[in-house]
């Protein structure tokens, strides 16, 4: 019996063990930057760091890449000074993600914050890509005066009252000042015009998916609210385990329901592809059911893992395509595609008009102080760039609202109609 | 003047002894009737509704137990990896779900090399599908040979934990190895263009719905393909077991987990035992790649991991070491996790499948089978 009872507790141990291995693996992801900490105090300097942190390995890289190239068209358009040659502007990249967790992982993101505060020559963080991620990265920069930019977080309560968490916004600014701006629109945007597409695309029944994460979940509960509010029926809620290896029941069940459209709150890396693969192999097929997404599925990744099963796959997307935008929005386009030999992901234009703003700011203020370039970056109005006319509003969220909605279509991204007005 | 003393007697109290002696089994009702009470109907544990819920649609049922089936039948066959390394040297070896996970990606290499597409005829992609079968079953043995040989073997008579330290560290070579593989895209075109990402796996199996064909009209859907893996992981558990029970290296193989110098005595040559139960171990772990890639159709350098510890928590539950014990947990397993698909919560399914293997080991802890039977293989 004991010697039973001994095996059972030395295996009980080494599930643990091996639990904790798992998740807390390969600590050694990025280790550029930290090692120009010149500590010469605001003046002395001439030169100003703008460090963006991005998950660049797992599956956001090919999204994230497009972004990094985006600031990078940016900050050599400025010739990499600003204020007439006065000031220098280096651009860095850190990677927020680890090989072992396959997408971003919360010791790296704290440790690439804590590395950009204590580097006093970084006046902007450019990031983070994941919502969750910028949770831990904004209270770090708050307490530095920090600016930090996102191009690609959409959870409304980084920013809004009343839309996330009691204690949210206000948590994440323990100095009482934002410094904390995004250039996409937020999802209880993206949520609700997202409902109103599936209903203009003729959907009545809806069953509804998270992926457990701050972002998705976020949007799960948005899109659910919209959806009872403008009259579609919500025949379930679940959450799911984005580690599963399939979700044939899962899908069984909600087959057993009849929904025409099944919404996914999340991202590709937690499964989405294995997701459509099962619905259409329990024979939800594309004409009967339909499937959506937010912008964290409106990747070419997404088409990659999901193959054929892919194909009428619908998402929306806080902003247009690269392809749709007009104006000086279209030579940057161009620009882009001359430069890089690619078609610009989702956010690249994003990460160009961030890192765009961040460099005006730097021009306005001309010296090394990380408070003034936050202040004047913060108050950014009417500004003529590639996305549109925008402003930051007193949240610091821009006040575009155009989305698109756009649909997989032979193995590519197509889109469809612009939602909602600006 | 004479003091009293008073005697004291060990009986004074006898209640509280016998409590002693029993608390622990107390404490153990108390936990499990405040889980299943109090947190069960948080989980989604709601008897009344699925009640109705079976009563209005038995069908459902029944299909959720075949995909609780098929699902447990290939969490078998990994479960026996770890079940036949266990019974010969007692080892648990965490590298063998990212064993696995190599295995798929071999099969995808091999699949892609044939250049069969999504949905390609069965007689063009048979020969494909054995070709992967053969490969990843035979990269599969050799790994894991290797790994005996280089990782395990120097440390046979080290103290327990030795090994199974140095079976993590092979299993974190293993994911890098199927990350590195991934990205291999200039090579192997069928990998994609990210090294991380999810890989789509050709969808060769024909999914020709056999009750329908049959001409049976039922909204149960149970297709080729699914029989075909059901039939795979079967053919092979069988076959283990009878190599095993009938087999001249099969009664060595239960020697040498018997008793290991007795066996050497005998003249059985142990080390080529201990390297036989990797090969099978490990070709079955190349098998079990390529069915879930054809049958799941993703594969990732992370599903080993996933794949590993339900593997390994079939084993446990079933009585690690007793090979009819890792079919038993893996078919559990995976009924346990459609029906709670289904009828609990998906997002409490996990929850549920450790809080039984939690169940079950509290009151039988060397698993369903382990007590019953002494031999460990």
């Amino acid at each position: 019996m004991s010697k039973f009872q001994s095996k059972a507790i030395l295996i009980c141990t080494v599930l643990t063990a091996y639990a904790i291995a798992g998740c807390s693996g390969g600590e050694n992801g990025s280790n550029t930057g930290g090692s120009q900490n010149t500590p010469n105090g605001g003046g002395g300097g001439n030169t100003v760091k703008i460090v963006s942190s991005l998950p660049m390995t797992g599956s956001s890289v090919g999204l994230t890449q497009s972004i990094v190239n985006g600031i990078k068209q940016s900050v050599e358009e400025a010739k990499s000074s600003a204020c007439d040659g006065k000031l220098k502007i280096d651009y860095q990249v850190m990677d927020d993600a680890t090989a072992s967790a396959g997408k971003w992982d919360p010791a790296q993101e704290t440790e690439n914050a804590n590395k950009a505060v204590a580097d006093n020559t970084v006046v902007a963080y450019i990031g983070t890509f994941n919502s969750g991620a910028a949770k831990l990265a904004i209270p770090i920069l708050n307490q530095a005066n920090l600016l930090m930019i996102s191009p690609a977080n959409t959870y409304p309560g980084l920013t809004k009252k009343g839309l996330g968490e009691a204690n949210e916004p206000e948590v994440y600014y323990p100095n009482g000042k934002r410094n904390y701006t995004r250039v996409v629109p937020t999802d209880d945007l993206q949520g609700s015009l997202g409902a109103n597409w599936a209903k203009s695309l003729g959907v009545k029944k809806v069953y509804i998916l998270d992926d457990q994460e701050l972002y998705g979940k976020g949007l799960a509960d948005i899109f659910d609210k919209s959806a009872k509010n403008i009259g579609l029926e919500v025949v379930g809620r679940e959450g799911i385990d984005a580690k599963a290896a399939d979700y044939r029941s899962l899908m069984t069940k909600i087959k057993a329901l009849n929904p025409d459209l099944i919404y996914f709150g999340g991202i590709t890396q937690n499964n989405a592809g294995q997701l459509i693969k099962d619905m259409r192999n329990v024979g939800m097929t594309a004409d009967k059911v339909k499937f959506m997404g937010p912008d964290g599925i409106y990747e070419q990744a997404l088409i990659d893992a999901g193959g054929k099963d892919a194909e009428g796959v619908y998402a929306t997307f806080g902003g247009v395509p690269a392809k749709e935008l007009t104006g000086t929005g279209k030579t940057w386009y161009e620009n882009y595609k001359a430069k890089y030999k690619a078609e610009p992901e989702a956010y690249a234009a994003y990460g160009y008009e961030a890192a765009k703003v961040v460099i005006d700011g730097i021009n306005k203020t001309c010296k090394n102080d990380r408070a003034a370039i936050r202040d004047a970056v913060m108050a950014t109005k009417d500004y003529n760039g590639v996305l549109g006319t925008w402003s930051f509003d007193a949240n610091g969220d821009t006040s575009l609202k155009t989305m698109s909605g756009n649909v997989v279509k032979n193995g590519k991204w197509e889109f469809v109609e612009k939602l909602g007005t600006k | 003047m004479p003091h009293y003393q008073l005697p004291i007697t060990p009986y004074q109290f006898p209640i509280p002894t016998t409590c002693m002696k029993n608390w622990p089994l107390i404490c153990l009702y108390l936990v499990v009737a405040y889980l299943i009470l109090l947190l069960g109907p948080i989980a989604g544990l709601d008897l009344p509704r699925i009640v109705v819920d079976i009563a209005r649609s038995p069908e459902l049922l029944i299909q959720q137990l075949l995909v609780g089936l098929v699902n447990g039948g290939i969490i078998a066959i990994i479960a026996l990896g770890y079940t036949l390394v266990y019974g010969i040297i007692e080892l648990i070896n965490f590298a063998h779900g990212d064993l696995y996970m190599l295995g798929a990606f071999a099969s995808l290499t091999v699949v892609g090399a044939f250049g069969v597409q999504d949905g390609a005829a069965l007689q063009a992609s048979i020969i494909a599908m054995l070709g992967a079968l053969f490969v990843s079953a035979v990269v599969c043995a050799g790994l894991n040979i290797i790994t005996e040989r280089y990782a395990y073997r120097p440390l046979r008579n080290a103290p327990r934990l030795a090994p199974l330290i140095s079976a993590i560290g092979v299993s974190f070579i293993f994911q890098n190895l199927g990350l590195l593989w991934g990205g291999l895209k200039s090579f192997i075109p069928i990998m994609g263009a990210n090294a991380a990402s999810p890989k789509s796996f050709p969808d060769l199996l024909p999914r020709i719905d056999i009750l329908k064909a049959l001409g049976i009209q039922t909204s149960i859907v149970f297709t080729t393909k699914d029989l075909i893996v059901l039939i795979v992981a079967i053919v092979l558990m069988v076959g283990l077991h009878l190599f095993v029970q009938y087999t001249r290296l099969g009664k060595a193989m239960r020697a040498v987990a018997q008793n290991r110098d007795a066996a050497k005595i005998m003249g059985i040559n142990v080390d080529q035992i201990i390297v036989l139960t990797f090969l099978i171990g490990g070709a079955l772990a190349g098998a079990a790649g390529l069915l879930v890639g054809l049958y799941n159709n993703t594969i990732v350098f992370t599903m080993g991991f996933t794949a590993g510890l339900r593997a390994f928590t079939a084993a446990v539950l079933g009585g690690i070491g007793n090979i009819v014990g890792a079919m038993l947990g893996g078919v559990l397993i995976g009924l346990l996790s459609s029906l709670s698909d289904q009828y609990l919560s998906s997002r409490w399914t996990n929850a549920w499948v450790f809080a039984v293997l939690v169940v079950i080991l509290a009151f039988r802890p060397g698993g369903l089978l382990g007590e019953n039977v002494q031999e460990k293989v």
